[in-house]
């Protein structure tokens, strides 16, 4: 045996006990998840007897869904969260870029630096510091708590300063200034050159600010669980915990809650996760 | 058009600063600064009247023995999870970079417990631990097993061991990032020059991922400080308040107990201690920083 081709092998065999090893962590890293959906499909006496077993001694059941879903009001929920996610996402893109290209473009502007320097500043302001005046503030002073808008106001409010950071980022090195001198020549005034040039070539990190805001707005809880008391607007966050609250003692329909809690997101990753794995890269190492 | 204008530069400011102007200042600057203001007063949370008391609200968040053991067991939790969570991150980066079949797939699974808010994955974690590992525990010593939850220890435990199953997916992106940053002609010139495989790691390779070393410690960091969702969810700080982190303890001090001068001074020295220990570890990571 030559010596590449004792080499050749010794790779081969580091490969096979790599891919052994990472079947392994795989299937710890998922068993949580394993363990509540073959439980989903047991009834309660089922999963206290044993909660390991594939099917339960008395068959396998669906009924958990239906009555999770009644009690959870699991529709209107979703709802709720697609609406204020979706609403909260769309408005931090735009007034994030828009803050950003003036930002970029005319940095000696004194309100522009002051504006910027006092937004990466604020980054490192944990919520735990702003949560009792918020309170404060828009339900003691002004009363509009428990709105659906207020919640998506606050949601932009948090993510408009990273998101600007972003912006800030991809305009200043990816978008060239001949081309709003061109506009301008054009006849473009500075919104049009905005809207209709420097915008459309956004569009890498607008889809990376787009995956990063979306699944923190869908899945915050502390914010939401402050701003909605009102059951008929919770998130799906909100919902979980209050499910939990009510309905810890029945297992079953507790599975089947955090199955439906987990599985609108789990479905978007199974069309997007190239998408989504790519944008919180790019969102963690530029950020 | 004159350009240099104070009216034509303000105009220009508003049209398109002004909505991120309003939204952040109303949310971030205002609270913050009026959160300042309430460290000074003693309210109740509902009364008009928020009567000024100097500093005794910090004071009493001195003198709060709670408090402060709260924030030692969550630099306790922080210290172990960061640790945890940036080895295991970094080994399974290592993994999925090696140019193993399925590398993608590895990548995008490892990745799901990060899809998923705290609150259910705390849920679904406290199901495994009341549950399924009793079950287990049950079978191998054939008697009743407690549930780690309802020790003192076992919580903590069990808070460490799921944040860095939540974490390590995401550190892991970085890292990877980091790996694929590192120029595959760098470390065959050190092979070449002598240097094995773990040389080559240790000496070419980790000393140019330093940034992503930087990023993934100050994220853990400061995610692991004020961690709420898991802690709420998967413990609820029982038992016997054993596992009450800094932020539960604010909230709680603040929205249960409705002392929220004493609350918010609090809430604002953890913020001190955090903002503290952030910039140090960035200090001095980026001193020991190289460039190819």
């Amino acid at each position: 045996m030559t010596k590449n081709e004792k080499a050749a092998i010794a790779r081969k065999r580091k490969h096979a006990i790599m891919i052994a090893l990472l079947i392994i962590v795989f299937i710890l890293f998922i068993i949580p998840f394993l363990l509540v959906i073959i439980n989903v499909f047991k009834d309660q006496a089922d999963i206290t007897a044993n909660p390991l077993a594939l099917i339960g001694a008395h068959g396998f059941t669906t009924k958990n869904f239906p009555e999770a879903m009644k009690k959870m009001d699991f529709f209107n929920v979703f709802k709720n969260s697609l609406i204020i996610t979706t609403c909260s996402t769309i408005l931090t893109i735009i007034v994030s870029a828009m803050a950003s290209f003036v930002i970029v473009r005319n940095g000696k502007w004194k309100a522009c630096a002051i504006l910027f320097a006092l937004m990466i500043a604020s980054m490192v302001i944990p919520f735990q510091v702003l949560m009792v005046p918020l309170v404060s503030v828009y339900g003691g002073l002004f009363g509009i708590l428990n709105s659906r808008i207020t919640l998506i106001l606050m949601h932009v409010g948090f993510s408009v300063s990273m998101a600007t950071f972003m912006f800030h980022g991809a305009i200043h090195s990816n978008i060239p200034l001949e081309l709003e001198e061109a506009a301008l020549i054009d006849g473009c005034n500075r919104w049009q050159t905005f809207w209709k040039i420097v915008f459309p070539l956004l569009k890498p990190t607008i889809a990376t600010v787009a995956i990063i805001d979306a699944m923190a707005f869908w899945n915050d809880y502390l914010l939401p669980s402050l701003v909605l008391t009102d059951k008929a607007i919770y998130t799906i966050p909100i919902a979980t915990q209050a499910f939990y609250g009510t309905y810890s003692t029945d297992i079953g329909l507790v599975m089947a809650a955090l199955l439906l809690a987990m599985l609108p997101i789990l479905i978007l990753y199974l069309f997007l996760q190239k998408y989504i794995v790519a944008g919180v890269t790019a969102g963690a190492v530029k950020g | 058009m004159k350009r240099n204008t104070t009216a034509y530069k303000s105009k220009q400011f508003l049209m398109f600063a002004g909505p991120a102007l309003i939204l952040f200042c109303m949310v971030i600057i205002v609270p913050f600064i009026y959160g300042l203001f309430l460290t000074f007063t003693s309210w109740d949370g509902v009364s008009a009247d928020k009567p000024f008391v100097g500093f005794a609200n910090y004071v009493s968040a001195f003198k709060d023995a709670y408090f402060w053991s709260a924030v030692a067991r969550t630099i306790l939790y922080s210290a172990f999870a960061v640790v945890l969570v940036n080895v295991v991150a970094f080994l399974l980066a290592y993994m999925v970079t090696s140019g193993v079949k399925g590398q993608n797939f590895f990548r995008a699974g490892f990745f799901i417990p990060n899809l998923i808010g705290g609150i259910v994955l705390g849920y679904v974690w406290k199901f495994v631990f009341n549950r399924a590992f009793v079950a287990i525990g049950d079978k191998l010593t054939g008697g009743s097993t407690p549930s780690l939850l309802s020790t003192t220890g076992g919580a903590m435990f069990c808070l460490i061991l799921v944040s860095v199953w939540q974490y390590a997916g995401y550190m892991m992106l970085i890292y990877v990032a980091g790996f694929m940053s590192v120029s595959d002609t760098l470390k065959e010139a050190a092979m070449i020059d002598g240097c094995t495989a773990s040389q080559a790691m240790r000496n070419v390779t980790i000393p140019l991922m330093r940034t992503s070393f930087t990023t993934c410690i100050f994220l853990s960091i400061t995610r692991c400080f004020v961690v709420y969702d898991v802690n709420l969810s998967l413990t609820r700080g029982e038992p016997f308040f054993s596992s009450v982190m800094a932020a539960m303890h604010v909230y709680n001090k603040a929205f249960t107990y409705k002392d929220y001068g004493t609350g918010q001074a609090e809430a604002l020295i953890l913020f001190i201690i955090c903002a503290i220990i952030g910039i140090l570890q960035v200090y001095f990571s980026k001193k020991g920083e190289v460039e190819a």
